[in-house]
């Protein structure tokens, strides 16, 4: 029986709880992710992070949620008050519908009911999770747009512009993962994996994935939106209270979906690592769950891990790398990719691998050469260049006495 | 042809670039390099922390940390402060307010004319610049170490003399009582006196 059928059984309180759990299951790794983060990139600074408000300090992040919900809620006067509130909203919702099609165990009982850990189970799984994500920045925008001041406005627009510019990197890079696999089913591309996880058969896509979720969540070094020195806080700078934790907790519940969604399709999701398979039995399949967590953790401690070590992009530079490297690249990679896939079910003769492997040698060696060639070329256009002298548009200087002129050196103009 | 501006000019850039070239290198060849710096981050982790835990772990300060002020007395109890107000109008943030008083063979705080009857320094205000210390004529103003200075209410942290004395230790006699006997004040200032007489013990009868 196949995943989808057997969540297809389930009754309606089991749907119930699993959306309840699901909801639960985000807000609680947010509140320890903040603390989490926090701990951990102080270690990275010989800091010791929050350790205060419970043991090791770890409910601190709880804290901090009660003391902003406790805050004073202003909503500016210039601010459109409507879209002013509706904009967190927006933010906060989306973020937890991802995790909706994202499959957290293997079969298990529960309440004496077999099933599997994941609310639902869509044919079109992944293209319902990047409409979800789109949907998110809405959000981001309306409350840049609606906040009626500059700095928000503008932090708004970069990151509105630099999520949809990741999305189109990060859409691209699963293309690969849909050949291979040939569907779209969070479920059914898991159990595809059973021979091989995709980071091993696809790493170029699971690098521009990887690279693109952090954009996508504006995080460090990714994180110019937020971009403290330069725009204040982005376009949450004039949220305050309660709007302004749900941001906080979009934020983290997004670099949750991310990273589950990247332990989804290239890191074969539930399943154990390869040799280990005996253990996905353990405890009644539950302990497929502690492995999905496990790689969630490992790609949570890689995002905190790049904002302790990466300095901030600047912005032309970002968008620069998502538009002319991860996509172009990425297009290639889909080329090769469904090439292969097409042979393999063509079940060709060996001549046609040899070929695009000469091929791409090829296209390689051309690209590699004509971009020297333009270098050399502009090296070159640099050598020639004639300098003017310095001529500055300076003002006049006008000398009082003799003094001042001999100061200087000088003329005095009549 | 060498002093030509122009071409000074143009190599003092050719220099610029290629050092920002080497600077910002980029490529797939300058990877092992961007990994260093995840490496040095992940190092850093299992180092020993810097921090502090300061409530409950205190360490000492420096040496010389200007801390609260204390109004120093001499061995045998009387205070050093003259009440001559030096500090006061050394003091760049006007945290400091003294006044002097004459005293008499029967109330005698000090040694010699004059002692400071009022001491206040508005820790508010005072920038521990220590600036009062050397103005001090008599060494009576000195900084101690102590820096918690906190407090919930602007009036507590107006310090009073009673607050800045420092505290009576070896046998030393509350003031007022009378000098050391057969010294004067320039026997005191020159640390002649190192210790109580009994004759410096005052009852009832001389304090009232």
């Amino acid at each position: 029986m196949n995943a989808s059928s057997l969540i297809g059984k389930d009754p309606g309180w089991i749907i119930l709880l699993k959306g309840i759990l699901v909801f639960a299951v985000c807000v609680v790794f947010t509140i320890l992710s903040v603390w989490g983060e926090r701990r951990i990139v102080a270690r990275m600074q010989m800091r010791l992070g929050p350790n205060r408000v419970g043991p090791f300090g770890i409910i601190q992040g709880l804290a901090d949620g009660v003391k902003l919900a406790l805050k004073e809620d202003i909503i500016p006067e210039a601010a459109d008050k409507i879209v002013f509130t509706l904009a967190p909203v927006i933010s906060a919702t989306t973020c937890f519908l991802s995790f909706a099609v994202i499959p957290l165990t293997g079969k298990v009982s529960f309440f004496h009911h077999q099933t599997i850990m994941q609310l639902t189970d869509l044919p079109v799984g992944v293209l319902y999770i990047l409409a979800v994500a789109s949907v998110g920045v809405y959000g981001i925008v309306l409350a840049g747009w609606s906040s009626g001041s500059t700095y928000p406005l503008l932090g708004g627009l970069r990151s509105s512009a630099q999520v949809i510019s990741y999305e189109v990197a990060m859409g691209l890079s699963l293309v690969a993962v849909f050949i291979l696999s040939g569907s779209m089913s969070t479920g059914d591309i898991v159990d595809s994996q059973n021979h091989g996880w995709f980071i091993i058969k696809l790493l170029p896509s699971f690098a521009i994935y990887a690279i693109s979720m952090v954009g996508e969540t504006n995080r460090a070094p990714f994180d110019l939106a937020e971009a403290e020195g330069e725009l204040v806080g982005g376009f949450h700078t004039e949220y305050s209270s309660l709007k302004f934790a749900l941001f906080f907790l979009a934020e983290y519940v997004n670099l949750i979906g991310v990273s589950a969604l990247a332990t989804t399709l290239f890191l074969g999701g539930y399943h154990a690592l390869p040799g280990l398979g005996f253990t996905e039995n353990w405890l009644g399949g539950w302990f497929t769950l502690i492995w999905f967590f496990a790689k969630l953790f490992t790609f949570f401690f890689v995002f905190v891990w790049l904002r302790g070590t990466l300095p901030r992009l600047r912005y032309d530079q970002f968008m620069q790398f998502g538009w002319k490297i991860l996509i172009p690249v990425n297009l290639i990679w889909i080329l090769v990719v469904s090439t292969i896939r097409t042979l393999q079910i063509e079940n060709t003769s060996k001549i046609y691998y040899i070929a695009l492997l000469v091929t791409l040698v090829l296209v390689t060696f051309i690209v590699v050469t004509f971009r020297d060639k333009l270098k050399q070329k502009k090296q070159k256009a640099f050598d020639e260049m004639e300098f003017e002298p310095v001529d500055f548009p300076l003002p006049q200087l006008t000398f009082q006495s003799e003094k001042d002129l001999n100061r200087v050196g000088g003329q005095l103009d009549e | 042809m060498s002093n030509d501006p122009m071409i000074s000019q143009k190599v003092e850039l050719e220099k610029a670039v290629t050092e920002q070239k080497k600077l910002t290198e980029t490529g797939p060849a300058s990877l092992p390099k961007q990994l260093q710096g995840f490496w040095i981050t992940f190092k850093t982790m299992f180092k020993k922390v810097n921090t502090v835990q300061y409530p409950e772990v205190k360490e000492p300060t420096a040496e010389r940390f200007h801390g609260r002020h204390q109004l120093n007395r001499y061995a045998d109890g009387l205070e050093k402060c003259v009440g001559c107000e030096l500090c006061a109008w050394a003091c760049p943030a006007d945290a400091i307010f003294v006044q002097g008083a004459d005293n008499t063979d029967a109330q005698r705080y000090s040694p010699g004319e004059r002692y400071g009857k009022v001491y206040q320094i508005n820790y508010l205000r005072c920038i521990f610049c220590g600036l009062c210390i050397e103005a001090c004529p008599t060494r009576a103003l000195t900084m101690t170490n102590e820096y918690e200075l906190a407090d919930s209410t602007r009036e507590k942290l107006i310090f009073e003399k009673e607050d800045l004395l420092a505290p009576l230790r070896n046998g030393m006699l509350p003031p007022p009582h009378p000098m050391y006997p057969g010294a004067d004040h320039h026997s005191y200032y020159r640390g002649e006196v190192t210790s109580t007489h009994p004759d410096q013990e005052v009852g009832d009868k001389l304090a009232n």
